[in-house]
């Protein structure tokens, strides 16, 4: 089960942070929440991976630890949040700036700027 | 009534900001009252840190357990020195910071106040938590408001830059929490009084874990802090922003900053065995990096807006090496220089956009333009300011740099922090100089002077109010001196008697 769960973990990170190299927002967006899930499913193994483990005193042998399922819960909620904004944000940006690049614009092609140097009409 | 007031500095900005947006307050042609709501809720706040400052400075810290969950198991709101004077800062900045929004920039949005309110019900929050994920959670608070605040009244510019900015924190809230889940695994609490007990019995493996957590923490309070090598958003951000609202995130890089002192001292202090000041020879060079950094960005950029984002990270890189001193002596010295540098650069933010105001197009960019139409006050208010952030007498700068520059005890130290620091003044002097001579004496040819001048527009009389009120604040700073450093010195204290607060927390050997 642990090492189901690092490697769930380990690739969820892993594409969330590819993705947020990305230069266009909506691959940033969807980036952002895979970082995001990664990040949750952390924090609830950070109460150690145990199973049948109770969170309510006296009802069994066995206790999950609590504190990090709520953790989680906040940070889900805030999370939510988050994405809800830059969601809204990247669309604002589409319409601002004319591209869903997130530098506003292409970069400048390097060879035509070469070219146009000065004295090299 | 004492034990409650701790949650004020919180409440009342929320249930204010709450308020703001119901009936009596809503809608746009109600700006009036918001306006006189908003100065109201911002007196109070000083009066509630003021009165708070007093109490704590005079007796001792004292905590507060939200919902009566005694420590180490509840929510644990903290107020030390330290906190109380940084509520007691932000409030005020707030205020000056609302004076001069009420010029026009807050009729631009309609939440404009809402959002202030909530801006600093998150950053008094930072300051007076004493629980790790507690500060996540108001560093959210204070980031959700930030966003909404810095593309307050819209434009091409501030998208683009508020993308970059909500990106770049959403980023840094995810390895955040990834650095709360592997301190929480190595130590089984987030109150930081209980983890500065724990660490020093950590097994080996969890020690690793801890460690990791650290660092991991590092970056992001480095990167909220805009320290070398994450501080490439904050030139642009605060570039971009409406004044005011750049004006107060000059206080953001500072909780920033806050935080980078009250984990490395109290978790990652003199208690915590083999990771005592884990992060110290790491700082160390990073603080003079970023000075000259953003010494270098001051005297290239080509906007005033974009020094003034230079001249923060300057200060930044001037606390971190106090930091990095790592002595009561050096750290009272920075929160001196705290002080100083976070309402100075909030008011040359605002100064530059009053220059920019009556420049027409060329606004606050370096270039030939045309005359100010207050060609004196905004002359003698730039001159002012830039002798307060390049640090000359009378001024806090120089109380601030000079007590930095007493810290260090070692030569080799003293070598370092002597020239970094007072090359980087120099370098601002020059920058201003710079930037002064150009805005205020190149002036296009006039045909008729009368005519072009006409349609600038007037300053307003709460533009000046609010500026003046931060400008002043320099030289009280200089002449109440010595009960300041006392502030200082005893807030340093208590930060760094790691003991005094597992005392006061009353939870040595609760486990």
């Amino acid at each position: 089960m642990e090492l189901l769960y690092v490697i769930c973990v380990g690739v969820l990170t892993f594409s969330g942070i590819f993705l947020c190299l990305r230069a266009r927002t909506f691959p940033v967006v969807v980036g952002l929440t895979m970082l995001g899930y990664a990040v949750n499913m952390f924090l609830f193994s950070s109460g150690r991976l145990n199973l049948e483990g109770a969170a309510i005193l006296g009802m069994a042998q066995n206790y999950a630890d609590p504190l990090p399922q709520a953790l989680v819960l906040t940070a889900i909620v805030i999370g939510f949040a988050m994405i809800a904004f830059v969601v809204i944000l990247s669309m604002r940006a589409r319409a601002d700036l004319g591209s869903d690049l997130v530098d506003g614009s292409e970069p400048p092609d390097t060879r035509k700027l070469v070219k146009s140097k000065r004295g090299d009409a | 009534m004492i034990e409650h007031m701790i949650i004020w500095p919180i409440l009342l900005p929320m249930i204010g900001g709450l308020l703001m947006l119901l009936p009596p307050f809503k809608g746009v042609e109600r700006y009036a009252s918001r306006r006189i709501f908003a100065v109201i809720l911002m007196l109070a706040q000083i009066t509630i840190a003021a009165t708070l400052l007093i109490t704590v400075s005079s007796e001792s810290p004292i905590f507060y357990a939200v919902g009566n969950w005694q420590p180490p198991f509840g929510i644990i709101l903290y107020a030390d020195t330290l906190s109380t004077m940084l509520v007691l800062l932000t409030t005020f900045l707030g205020l000056g910071v609302v004076l001069y929004s009420l010029a026009g920039e807050d009729r631009a949005g309609r939440y404009y106040h809402p959002l202030i309110q909530f801006q600093i019900l998150g950053i008094n929050g930072a300051f007076l938590t004493n629980d790790l994920f507690n500060i996540f959670v108001f560093f959210e608070v204070l980031l959700i408001a930030s966003y909404s605040l810095l593309i307050h009244a819209g434009g091409k510019q501030k998208t683009e830059a508020a993308l970059h900015y909500v990106i770049i924190n959403l980023i840094g809230s995810s390895i955040f929490l990834f650095a709360l889940g592997t301190m929480y695994g190595a130590l089984g609490t987030l109150n930081i009084a209980d983890m500065a007990l724990k660490i020093s019995t950590l097994s080996e493996s969890n020690l690793l874990l801890a460690q990791i957590g650290g660092a991991l923490l590092l970056v992001v309070f480095g990167l909220k802090s805009a320290m070398l090598p994450l501080h490439f958003w904050l030139p642009k951000t605060y570039a971009a922003a409406p004044a005011p609202v750049a004006a107060l995130f000059a206080i953001m890089t500072k909780v920033g900053i806050y935080c980078i002192f009250r984990v490395y001292t109290v978790i990652y202090g003199v208690e915590a065995g083999e990771l005592i000041d884990m992060i110290q020879p790491i700082i160390w060079p990073l603080a003079i990096v970023t000075i000259i950094v953003g010494a270098v960005g001051a005297l290239v950029s080509p906007t005033l807006r974009g020094m003034a984002g230079n001249l923060v990270i300057v200060s930044v890189g001037t606390l971190l090496i106090a930091f990095a001193l790592r002595t009561p002596q050096a750290t009272a010295a920075a929160f001196m220089y705290l002080i100083h540098s976070t309402v100075a650069t909030a008011a040359l933010f605002l100064i530059a956009d009053m220059i920019g105001l009556q420049r027409g197009k060329a606004i606050d960019r370096f270039v030939i333009s045309r005359k100010l139409k207050s060609q004196r006050f905004l002359g003698g208010c730039f001159f002012v300011i830039a002798m307060v952030v390049a640090g000359l007498p009378p001024f806090s700068g120089f109380l601030g740099k000079l007590l930095i520059l007493q810290a260090p005890s070692l030569n080799a130290d003293k070598f370092i922090i002597f020239s970094t620091i007072l090359l980087s003044s120099l370098v601002t002097i020059v920058a201003f100089s710079r930037a002064g001579t150009t805005i205020f004496f190149r002036h296009a040819p006039v045909r008729d002077p009368a005519k072009d001048l006409s349609d600038s527009p007037d300053l307003s009389i709460w533009q000046i109010l609010g500026v003046v009120l931060l400008l002043v604040a320099s030289p009280l700073l200089t002449l109440f001196g010595s009960h300041v450093i006392d502030i200082t010195q005893l807030a340093a204290q208590q930060l760094h008697d790691v003991n005094m607060l597992i005392d006061i927390m009353r939870i040595r050997g609760a486990q």
